[in-house]
């Protein structure tokens, strides 16, 4: 998962803005309308890294093994049990005999094998690689059972295998996905108008189909934060994720609507270069990191709608260590650190979501206090993935990292975006994707954190916040999302 | 008298923003980049006389600052771009013939050519920036007073004293410096007057987009960006810019329509 992150932030964005409702004018309750902020660039979860594909449809069109609640914990999905060798490397599951792909074919093992083969081959354009890259074999057994042989235990493996790169597709239909997409779950394709609305229904074949009381889902594509607000105003929309936290004021007062601030997995960093001079100078990077006032950042960018953060971990999880005193706030410090590396001009490429413009100019003014002159540039989403992350070719950027469990990518080596390379860190990460005991990964987790923090591999800032707003009569939603998902089955209209 | 009240008007309101433009590049009521978002969004007070922006920054500097950024690039960009365009016109005008055909061909050419589209187009080549937003301004401006250089030239061109001048056998560069030159200067100063106001909503449109002022500049269209989510919590946040780039636009197109009339001898005639 950790491939796309960034992707993902944008998609968090929206996400985190999901859906809204208005219950105006005594508005109908039918298909719920969701407003998203980023369009999708296909529809097929395990070919592209965008993080919005798998906001609108996993778990939701497509299904997977396995599935996730909100507290985070791994549930049966398309497997109905399953059980774990004693070396943990064996997994049979057992899968459910009552799902059907839309189009009519069945859902089996061989199913599932195609799916596992598909991502895992030579090629793939699976987002994931680190989902598919323990896995030594997949053997179907018989229609009914799938067994999967890890070359290494993964304590992640269940968990990883609930996300939108691990969904089941059909072999007769995974090719044309990208755009008339089919798969297993409580809601189905109907149409996709590029840049307006994709639309989907109710399955009525879904096994849970009688837990499910809305008709569809309806996501509109909104990109700009104002003009979200005014649709959900306007009664266009029944909920929406809005970038903007000032956005929520006048939402706050208001009968019609319920505001949620809630959490996400996306912690924002100010990634620093690490690849390249002045940030592979560890001086710099602790320059950097006391330059920053976390705490003004989140007032002015966010709102004061924020947790700070001072390592790679969401605060509302349970392996967190509270870090963001490692460097203190200090000017003069920082400004001696930059003269003795030489600093004196930077620039920062930020990505076009409100969280990272805004917090771009409050550090460009803070770095300004330390000595040194920050040019900001406004990228296009496009660019940004080319220079920034494909290329490597910047010296800072502010970016949300969406998916859960991803302290990984700091293991991901030199030619990942970070430019970070560290043997005893991707020893570490080694050690932390193989402890299979709750206790004790937390426990590397928290070490990690420290590590992260301790060598200022970055400048953490806050941990991004959903901010949604929704129709007080549609409930059903999640406040804290473990996942990039949303699962809409749960999604009811009150009296 | 009324192109008198238009001028004055007009000469007015240039006249304050240019002021305004001119002592912030000496000195504003606070440093211009210098946040303070304990204290955003703050109402007007003696200390901010127009309250503070959404990271607590001084309106009445960053608007000052504005108008120095928005007038200095829409004035240079229409004399970069009214000087070739008039230098344009005027070599066409002065050859006739297949150099002029192909000169006021190209002209054509270059106005079906969307202008916002080329300012998105050096944003994309060359990064965002003022100066990109002032040439792609001034891009626009070459083919209009190429236009107009030409077709005041021709009518010069035809008169008795450039017609003895020629038998003297002065050359056509002398002749258009010497003579065709004092002689449609005044449509052309009325011209650029009129189009610094359109260059200067272009301006303020292009930094609205994110492709003019990057931050921490000031700019109107970008503060006017800024200020759209918060309508809401601060609806003077939009007002304010939105005001000066009214201003500054009625200003000039003021002044235009004022030198304009007060150049045309039959205006004057009229009224006297």
């Amino acid at each position: 998962m950790t491939r796309h992150q960034p992707l993902l932030i944008p998609a968090a964005i929206l996400a985190l803005s999901l859906p809204a409702a208005l219950p105006a004018l005594a508005q109908e309750q039918g298909t719920v309308r969701i407003g998203e902020m980023q369009e999708p660039t296909v529809l097929d979860p395990t070919v592209d890294a965008t993080a919005s594909i798998d906001e609108m449809l996993t778990q939701n069109l497509y299904e997977s093994l396995t599935t996730v609640n909100e507290a985070g914990e791994v549930l049966p999905q398309l497997a109905e049990s399953w059980e774990i060798s004693d070396d943990g490397l064996t997994y049979t599951f057992t899968l459910t005999q009552d799902a059907a792909f839309h189009d009519g074919t069945p859902f089996d093992a061989e199913a599932v094998r195609f799916s596992f083969e598909r991502a895992m081959a030579e090629g793939s354009t699976n987002p994931s690689s680190d989902i598919w890259e323990p896995i030594e074999s997949v053997t179907v057994t018989d229609p009914r059972t799938i067994e999967v042989t890890l070359s290494r235990p993964d304590a992640f493996f269940l968990f990883n295998l609930a996300q939108g790169d691990a969904s089941i597709v059909s072999p007769a239909s995974a090719e044309t996905n990208v755009t008339e997409p089919v798969g297993t779950g409580p809601f189905r394709f109907v149409s996709w108008t590029r840049g307006d609305r994709l639309v989907l229904e109710k399955n009525p074949d879904h096994r849970d189909a009688g837990e499910v009381t809305i008709p569809g889902v309806e996501f509109r594509f909104i990109t700009d934060a104002s003009a979200m607000a005014a649709a959900l105003l306007a009664g266009e929309l029944d909920r929406a994720g809005l970038g903007a936290p000032e956005l929520l004021a006048q939402f706050e007062n208001d009968d019609r609507f319920t505001v949620e601030i809630g959490t996400t997995e996306g912690e924002v960093i100010l990634a620093l270069n690490n690849g390249r001079a002045p940030f592979d100078d560890i001086r710099a990077r602790e320059a950097v990191n006391r330059a920053i006032d976390r705490e003004e950042i989140i007032a002015g960018a966010m709102d004061g709608t924020a947790t700070p953060i001072g390592s790679f971990y969401p605060p509302h999880g349970p392996a967190y260590v509270d870090l963001t005193g490692t460097w203190p706030h200090d000017t003069e410090t920082a400004a001696a650190l930059f003269q003795e590396v030489g600093v004196t001009e930077l620039s920062l490429t930020v990505p076009p979501f409100p969280y990272a413009t805004r917090s771009a100019e409050i550090i460009q003014a803070e770095l300004a206090q330390a000595g040194v002159a920050v040019s900001v540039e406004t990228v296009e989403w496009g660019y940004w993935l080319e220079e920034v992350y494909s290329n490597r070719n910047y010296d800072m950027t502010i970016i949300a990292h969406t998916s859960p469990n991803d302290m990984g990518n700091f293991a991901r080596g030199p030619e990942y975006f970070y430019g970070f390379q560290s043997d005893e860190f991707d020893a570490l990460w080694d050690r932390i994707s193989a402890e299979t005991d709750a206790e004790a990964r937390n426990a590397l987790l928290e070490e990690g954190q420290r590590y992260l923090a301790e060598n200022a591999v970055m400048a953490f800032l806050f941990q991004l916040p959903e901010l949604a707003v929704q129709r007080s009569d549609l409930e059903g939603f999640w406040t804290a999302a473990p996942v990039l998902y949303q699962p809409l089955k749960e999604v009811h209209w009150a009296e | 008298m009324r192109h008198r009240a238009s001028l004055i008007l007009g000469a007015v309101l240039v006249g304050l923003m240019a002021a305004a433009g001119l002592v912030s590049l000496a000195w504003t009521p606070w440093p211009l980049a210098e946040i303070d978002v304990l204290n955003k969004l703050a109402a007007p007070s003696a200390a901010h006389p127009l309250g503070t922006d959404g990271l607590g920054r001084d309106l009445l500097s960053r608007l000052m600052a504005g108008a120095a950024n928005s007038l200095s690039v829409a004035a240079g960009a229409v004399l970069l771009g009214g000087g070739i365009g008039t230098g344009l016109g005027l070599l066409a005008s002065a050859w006739g013939g297949r150099v002029e055909e192909a000169l006021m061909r190209l002209c054509d050419l270059s106005f079906a050519f969307p202008a916002l589209l080329f300012a998105i187009m050096l944003a994309a080549a060359f990064g965002p920036s003022l100066l990109n937003t002032g040439l792609a301004i001034a891009f626009i401006n070459v083919p209009i007073f190429a236009r107009v250089a030409r077709g005041a030239a021709n009518q010069v061109w035809v008169r008795d004293f450039v017609l003895a001048g020629r038998a003297a056998g002065r050359g056509r560069a002398a002749i258009s410096r010497d003579h065709i030159v004092p002689n449609i200067a005044a449509p052309l100063i009325v011209q650029a007057t009129i189009e610094i106001a359109t260059a200067i909503l272009a301006e303020a449109a292009l930094s609205y987009l994110g492709l003019g002022a990057q931050p921490p500049a000031a700019s109107w269209g970008r503060m006017l960006a800024e200020a759209q989510t918060l309508l809401w919590v601060a609806p003077m946040q939009a007002v304010w810019p939105g005001l000066c780039i009214t201003a500054a636009v009625l200003g000039f197109g003021l002044l235009g329509d004022g030198l304009r009339d007060w150049a045309d001898p039959r205006l004057v005639r009229r009224q006297a």
